[in-house]
């Protein structure tokens, strides 16, 4: 009897995470829909103009902005994560990746507020010297979230590359391929799987960060035309104007929220199928 | 031009590990020149002083004493409920539509953004349930945003423990219940404070949970109903607002130096565990 108690208790605990999702998404939406409701889906995530004191309320921009800067950030994460993780499961000395990973796990866990205070105090005094324009822009926020999201990209695809069967690398090797032919034709397809969720949590993390992007990315609520201009993403938008927004105004950051949201949930859903490991 | 392949495994591995190098070089140059700007302005004054000015002067002991409370309060809320849901999914059931279930709440809660649980817990612990902008309200949205780590490494470390000792708990006629508080989890508690240790770390690093649900007040916290400022939202509005870069400096080598002690800890805990598992 109190056995069965025990358990029943456990389970309702462990119903907890699932509750609070649905409870999140529950709160947010309500919030939100009542708003898109009012001014249309189409005018909600169509127009281009965000004006709140004056009832527009568009924001393909930030949407845009949001797309533009995490797609560069993926981009610049994944192909210098994964050549770090390459070289550390292939070619670096195992005493080096004992030492190398944590440490680099470690950084993961650094403030992104501090990320992005590097970024104001260095990158952007760089990029303005460099290329001119006012240095915050689309290049900056995406240079700073690219080397955030370094860490999460490089410990899951060493994961991936170290959890290839050893079978198939020896097998390679004795019909004489090289190591990095090997490593390109061998343990590379076998750690796919592992290597795209690698690159979709990156993108994840990427598109969620909020307080590093607004201090780099100029927070502009134009279009983006250039890679140098001032952008402002989904994320920056709550953070910036909730601190005094009320009423519709309130309701329209909920529904960035919401629109958020349901990228991310799309995303978490691609990973998902992509990494289920394969029967 | 056909290369030998073993001239092609020479250019890549050069290419490869200039990006290597490239990456640990940046990653290094941010923790080097934080702590190369930062370490004078760390003296007994600034640890433990009250803030003057708006943090322009003075110390930062109200914003420290205020990532101690909300990160402690996270954890303390997150623990058990992780753990309890590790200890469902691992004993008492099989792989089944229910745990898939759990499991995808869980997974579905790590992937929010944490902007996403600003908003959360603002709507639901400041203003619906009235707390105000108060340690407590920022303290359980922390909480959810943590669980899922929590969840993850507990079912990682009870899944360790070897079956064995179980058996031989029942065999001497222990209840599930008591084989589970007396043989499973004090087996499984290295890997499960690792989980809760890193999640205290995101709970000191994190800005945009805390500056929604708890405020940004530099008064000192007296209860749990108070607003307060953690480190890291002291830092940020030291940074955006351009009050004190000296200061901002300061607060951010205290933050890393606070991340690095965690993750340290956390780090030796899972060596301890593994070593014992071989």
């Amino acid at each position: 009897m109190r056995e069965k108690l025990i358990e029943k208790g456990l389970l309702l605990v462990a119903f907890s995470a699932v509750a609070m999702i649905f409870l999140i998404a529950y709160l947010i939406f309500r919030e939100g829909v009542p708003l898109v409701a009012k001014v249309g889906v189409w005018d909600f995530i169509a127009s281009t103009r965000w004006a709140p004191s004056k009832g527009s309320f568009g924001i393909l921009p930030m949407i845009v902005g949001s797309l533009e800067v995490t797609l560069l950030a993926v981009i610049i994460g994944a192909t210098l994560g994964l050549s770090c993780a390459m070289f550390l499961a292939e070619f670096a000395p195992r005493w080096s990746v004992r030492i190398l990973k944590p440490m680099i796990e470690l950084l993961a866990g650094i403030p992104s507020v501090v990320y992005g205070f590097i970024g104001v105090v260095v990158l952007i005094p760089f990029i303005r010297r460099t290329f001119g324009g006012p240095g915050f822009s689309v290049l900056a926020a995406a240079i700073i979230l690219g080397i955030m999201i370094l860490p999460t990209v490089i410990a899951i695809s060493l994961d991936a590359l170290n959890a290839v069967p050893p079978l198939y690398k020896e097998g390679s090797l004795a019909l004489g391929a090289t190591r990095w032919q090997t490593l390109h034709r061998v343990v590379l397809p076998a750690a796919r799987s592992g290597i795209i969720a690698a690159f979709i949590l990156g993108m994840g993390r990427a598109i969620g960060e909020t307080m590093a992007v607004i201090m780099v990315a100029g927070n502009a609520l134009t279009m983006p035309t250039s890679l140098l201009q001032p952008v402002r993403t989904l994320t920056s938008n709550i953070a910036l104007e909730m601190g005094y927004a009320s009423g519709d105004h309130q309701a329209a950051l909920f529904a960035t929220g919401m629109v958020l949201f349901v990228i991310i949930a799309i995303l978490n859903t691609i990973a998902l199928v992509i990494a289920r490991p394969r029967t | 031009m056909i290369l030998r392949p073993l001239a092609w495994q020479r250019i890549v591995w050069f290419a490869l590990a200039a990006m290597t190098l490239f990456t640990l070089v940046v990653l290094f140059f941010i923790i080097g020149f934080i702590t190369s700007k930062g370490a004078h302005v760390i003296t007994l004054k600034f640890l433990f002083g009250m803030p003057e000015r708006m943090g322009k002067e003075g110390g930062i002991l109200p914003t420290i004493i205020a990532t101690i409370y909300i990160s402690l309060l996270a954890i303390a809320i997150a623990t058990p409920i992780g753990v309890g849901s590790a200890v469902y999914l691992c004993e008492y059931t099989r792989e089944s539509p229910i745990t898939r279930v759990i499991r995808f709440g869980a997974d579905a809660l790590a992937g929010v953004p944490s902007i996403i649980f600003g908003l959360f817990g603002f709507i639901l612990f400041v203003i619906r349930l009235r707390m105000g902008w108060s340690l407590l309200a920022g303290g359980l949205t922390l909480a959810f945003m943590i669980l899922p780590t929590i969840i993850r490494t507990s079912e990682e470390a009870i899944r360790a423990v070897p079956y064995n000792l179980r058996e031989v708990s029942y065999s001497l006629g222990g209840a599930k219940s008591q084989t589970i508080v007396r043989v499973v989890l004090p087996n499984a508690l290295p890997g499960i404070l690792t989980g809760v240790i890193l999640g205290m770390g995101r709970s000191v690093a994190e800005t945009a949970v805390v500056i929604f649900t708890a405020g940004s007040s530099l008064l000192m916290p007296k209860s749990l109903f108070d607003p307060a400022r953690t480190m890291a939202v002291h830092f940020y509005i030291l940074a955006r607002e351009g009050l004190s870069m000296e200061r901002a400096y300061g607060t951010a080598l205290l933050l890393i130096i606070a991340i690095l002690l965690i993750n340290v800890v956390a780090y030796l805990l899972m060596y301890r565990l593994t070593r014992k598992m071989r």
